[in-house]
């Protein structure tokens, strides 16, 4: 039924709008602008997004309380005017210990995305665009990966390369490498043979050019939505392996030990300690998964007439 | 339930089947309403085969959705009335539409293997349709679809009866679907470009089979084409629409004799058909502004081109895991390579150019990738200028100096043009790589380029998807003549365009060809188009050169059977 609509005179020949004229740049901005105001999702997901970055630059400056300041007097005091979301059993302000977690939070989920993107989504439109051999090993890698419950083997990676957050970053990449693999194995796959390969090829193009230069930009919409999804996901990973005791050290803020230790206290009633980071966690995981839509709109030029 | 209609007993002959009046349809789209169809009036007697004929975004096709109701949600129809003999189709509700849809009212799409579903039997898929409208029970439905099978000619029915679609070949789906579409004996059939990437042949055999099947079951049929000759070949009546208006009814004999709109003759006129040139394609005035074609340059003693017993050989589906071989018994009849291109030899002289004409799987695309080094051939020599280039593994053939020298345009523009690149770096593509011109330059020749094929400047910053079908072509072309190839291979570079474009774009093809002075090889199917552009053909069959010989001679006098075949297939409108 796409053949109706493309069959319209007036949108198949757009009109000659000042497009070109304006900069990339400009017309970027545009296209992000209109994106948002279309589909209001995708604005409050920008929107959360934008203060969650925001908490994350400037978070430690606009606190009012040290995160890392204990007052033993205060301790365990209900959310009030002020302490916001309340304090813990060493006293220490919540509010203020949400806030500062979201940088740490915010970077792991970063790098490890940024890490598994580099190398699973290189190794699997290697593996789609190659085919035989490179296909072969790398599928069966990542099948090998699959095969494991993968928290369990985030907190063997952990486990064995130690305890700090650079091990996190790369337990949680290691983890999130076959969905990379398989999505961009598949959408380099259909591509290997599209006219606009072949025609690359007869421009003189090399295969690394060919991959690099005009598949991968044309896999990076869907690209775009995993890379959105693994993100919360990898929060969500980091905070789990802090939650029991894999990771992050205490005191440093982080919301998964933050949950740990408040999730004893909610028996004996309060809990605040626990709620307050586990709904910051729940709306940086939300935040991300609503995020892929708007995502692949900005990035697809499809969209941007 | 809904009744039946039976328009012979209480209404009489005087009522069409069909009346559509003042027919509008719009679409609810980003940049607001757009109205696709406009004012439209049609009427169809019982018995009548009517063709609508127009270029794409005339709204042929919608104005069809429309009648069976299957616009999709952005669509609606505006104004007018659809009378379906005495039933208002504005008025009754969907449950009924559903139940005329397939019992009194089907539909044939243009891609036949769309149309099926590929993981059921076709055999059942016909069932589904007996079932669905209480056609035939479950003890004898089996046997009407075999039934069905044997009215549209399919050899050996009851085995084909198991078979899944991918077995089958692209005639032979579309034979399915019409089985689907005939099997509750509809009142009314509606074919959407039925035959459109079809072979010539087999169109012939798929149109001879719906007219035979209308008459022989008093069916009314609305053949939905862009071929003007096709429709005037095989229907009663044309109508001719433009950008959502009927610009012509007209009777078949007539319209091709004496067209009265403008738009009727510009579309007559860019249908290619025997007895004409190339100039004769476009409007009179471009025509005349044209100018006159270079006449063939005299080849010179060395030919550019050499291919000798030229090879290339596939292994067999399923022939190589030994698996399928274990439970198989008897040793498989045709060994277990499939042999696409089978020894095949020919030259181009510099500056000729030279048609290659063939059925699908006839080989043709396969010899076109050898020849541009895609693919590697199993035997046989590739000789360009003096130089064996078969001999280079085509991995490694991208990045030598030989690769500018032999350059393709593709058949479907849309597909061989990056969806992420603008027209200009589309065409710098091949500049950057495989040229060393200065980056100041370059813009200068990439304008110079669009400039030659007549893409207006103001088009290179578009992206693939902003710019129409005959823009892309052209874009291609750029693309392809940016290293001053010495040879081209066009693989049916207007297959996928209309016809008025195609007209285009061959001329513009025409005469870069003077002036640039480069060889090409045409490969298509269609030879109505081969006639104008090459100076000589190759007719290609199953791998093998069936005939090769001087244009005029193969066309006027064609020596094989097979040739002579091609040419009787192309329909011929009662002139």
């Amino acid at each position: 039924m796409t053949d109706t609509l493309n069959a319209l005179p007036p949108v198949t020949t757009p009109p000659a709008a000042p497009v070109a004229e304006k900069t990339e740049h400009n017309s970027l901005l545009r296209h992000a602008r209109y994106v948002m105001a279309e589909n209001a999702v995708t604005g409050l997901a920008f929107a959360l997004f934008a203060l969650i970055a925001l908490c994350a630059l400037i978070g430690p400056y606009i606190v009012p309380h040290d995160p890392l300041a204990s007052d033993t007097a205060a301790a365990l005091q209900a959310p009030s005017w002020k302490h916001w979301f309340g304090t813990d059993q060493l006293g220490r302000d919540i509010f203020s210990r949400v806030v500062v977690a979201t940088r740490l939070d915010f970077i792991i989920a970063i790098t490890s995305v940024a890490l598994v993107f580099a190398m699973g989504g290189l190794a699997g439109i290697a593996a789609g665009y190659f085919g035989g051999w490179t296909d072969r090993i790398v599928s069966r890698l990542s099948d090998t990966i699959m095969a494991f419950p993968l928290f369990v083997l985030a907190m063997g990676i952990v486990a064995a390369l130690g305890n700090t957050v650079t091990n996190i970053v790369i337990a949680t990449a290691i983890i999130n490498f076959p969905l990379y693999v398989r999505v961009a194995r598949a959408e380099a796959n259909v591509r290997r043979e599209a006219g606009f390969v072949q025609a690359a090829r007869l421009s003189g193009n090399g295969d690394m050019r060919i991959l690099l230069g005009h598949i991968l930009p044309n896999i990076m919409p869907i690209m775009m939505v995993q890379i959105s999804l693994t993100m919360g996901y990898a929060i969500l990973n980091a905070a789990g392996l802090s939650f029991i005791g894999l990771g992050v050290k205490p005191p440093t803020p982080e919301w998964g030990i933050m949950v740990a230790e408040g999730a004893a206290n909610i028996i004996s009633g309060e809990w605040w300690i626990a709620l307050f980071p586990g709904a910051a966690l729940m709306l940086a995981v939300f935040t991300f998964n609503l995020l892929g839509d708007g995502l692949r709109d900005l990035v697809d030029p499809q969209r941007r007439t | 339930m809904l009744k039946g209609p039976t328009p012979e007993v209480d209404t009489g002959e005087a009522l069409p089947l069909l009346d559509v009046r003042d027919l509008t349809v719009e679409f609810q789209t980003r940049r607001g309403v757009v109205t696709a169809v406009r004012h439209v009036n049609i009427s169809l007697a019982k018995g009548e085969t009517l063709g609508i004929v127009g270029e794409s975004g005339s709204g042929k096709s919608v104005t069809s959705y429309a009648v069976m109701r299957i616009l999709d949600r952005a669509g609606r129809i505006a104004d007018g009335s659809v009378m379906f003999s005495n039933l208002d189709l504005r008025q009754i509700d969907e449950s009924d539409m559903r139940d005329l849809r397939g019992r009194e009212m089907s539909m044939i799409f243009q891609s036949p293997r769309l149309a099926l579903n590929p993981i059921r039997k076709i055999g059942h898929q016909i069932e589904d349709v007996l079932l669905q409208h209480a056609q035939a029970d479950k003890d004898v439905v089996a046997d009407k679809a075999v039934e069905m099978l044997e009215q549209v000619r399919i050899a050996r029915p009851r085995e084909r009866y198991h078979a899944y679609p991918f077995e089958l070949s692209g005639g032979m789906c579309q034979r399915v679907v019409i089985a689907l579409a005939l099997a509750c004996r509809p009142q009314l059939l509606i074919a959407d470009e039925p035959t459109t990437g079809l072979d010539v042949t087999t169109q012939k055999a798929v149109m001879d089979l719906v007219t035979e099947l209308t008459r022989e079951r008093g069916m009314s049929t609305i053949l939905i084409t862009h071929d003007l000759g096709l429709a005037a070949a095989y229907c009663d009546k044309v109508i001719v629409m433009e950008k959502g208006h009927v610009v012509e009814t007209a009777k078949a004999e007539t319209i091709f004799r004496n067209p009265q709109h403008a738009y009727t003759r510009k579309l007559m006129r860019a249908t290619p058909r025997p007895g004409i040139g190339l100039r004769d394609l476009l409007p009179e005035e471009e025509a005349a502004r044209a100018g006159a074609i270079g006449a063939a340059a005299a080849g010179s003693a060395a030919p550019l081109l050499k291919v000798e017993k030229l090879v290339k050989e596939y292994p067999r589906q399923g022939a190589a895991t030994s698996l399928s071989r274990l439970f198989k018994s008897g040793p498989t009849p045709e060994g277990d390579v499939f042999r696409a291109v089978d020894g095949i030899s020919f030259e181009i002289a510099r500056g000729e150019s030279v048609g290659l004409v063939g059925e699908s799987g006839c080989g043709k695309s396969t010899t076109s990738m050898m020849l541009m080094r895609l693919i590697d051939k199993t035997s046989g020599t590739i000789t360009f200028d003096g130089e064996d280039i078969g001999a280079i593994p085509a991995r490694d053939f991208a990045t030598l100096p030989q690769r500018r020298r032999i350059q393709m345009v593709f058949q479907d523009p849309t597909d061989s043009l990056n969806p992420r690149f603008t027209a200009a770096r589309a065409i710098a593509d091949p500049l950057l790589r495989l040229s060393d011109i200065p980056r100041k330059d370059l813009r200068a020749r990439i304008e110079e380029l669009a400039t030659q094929v007549g893409l207006p400047l103001e088009l290179l910053d578009r992206f693939p998807h902003q710019l129409s079908g005959g823009q892309k072509a052209r874009v291609g072309i750029a693309r392809a003549i940016a290293l001053k190839p010495d040879l081209v291979v066009l693989d049916e570079p207007t297959a996928a365009l209309d016809v008025s474009v195609q007209a285009v774009v061959l001329n513009l093809l025409q005469d870069l060809k003077d002036k640039l002075g480069m060889s090409y090889l045409f490969v298509s199917h269609d030879l109505n188009v081969v006639r104008l552009l090459c100076d000589r053909v190759i007719v290609m069959k199953s791998g093998q050169i069936v005939e090769q010989g001087l244009t005029a001679r193969v066309m006027d006098a064609p020596q094989a059977e097979y040739t002579r075949d091609l040419l009787a297939a192309i329909p011929h409108p009662p002139i």
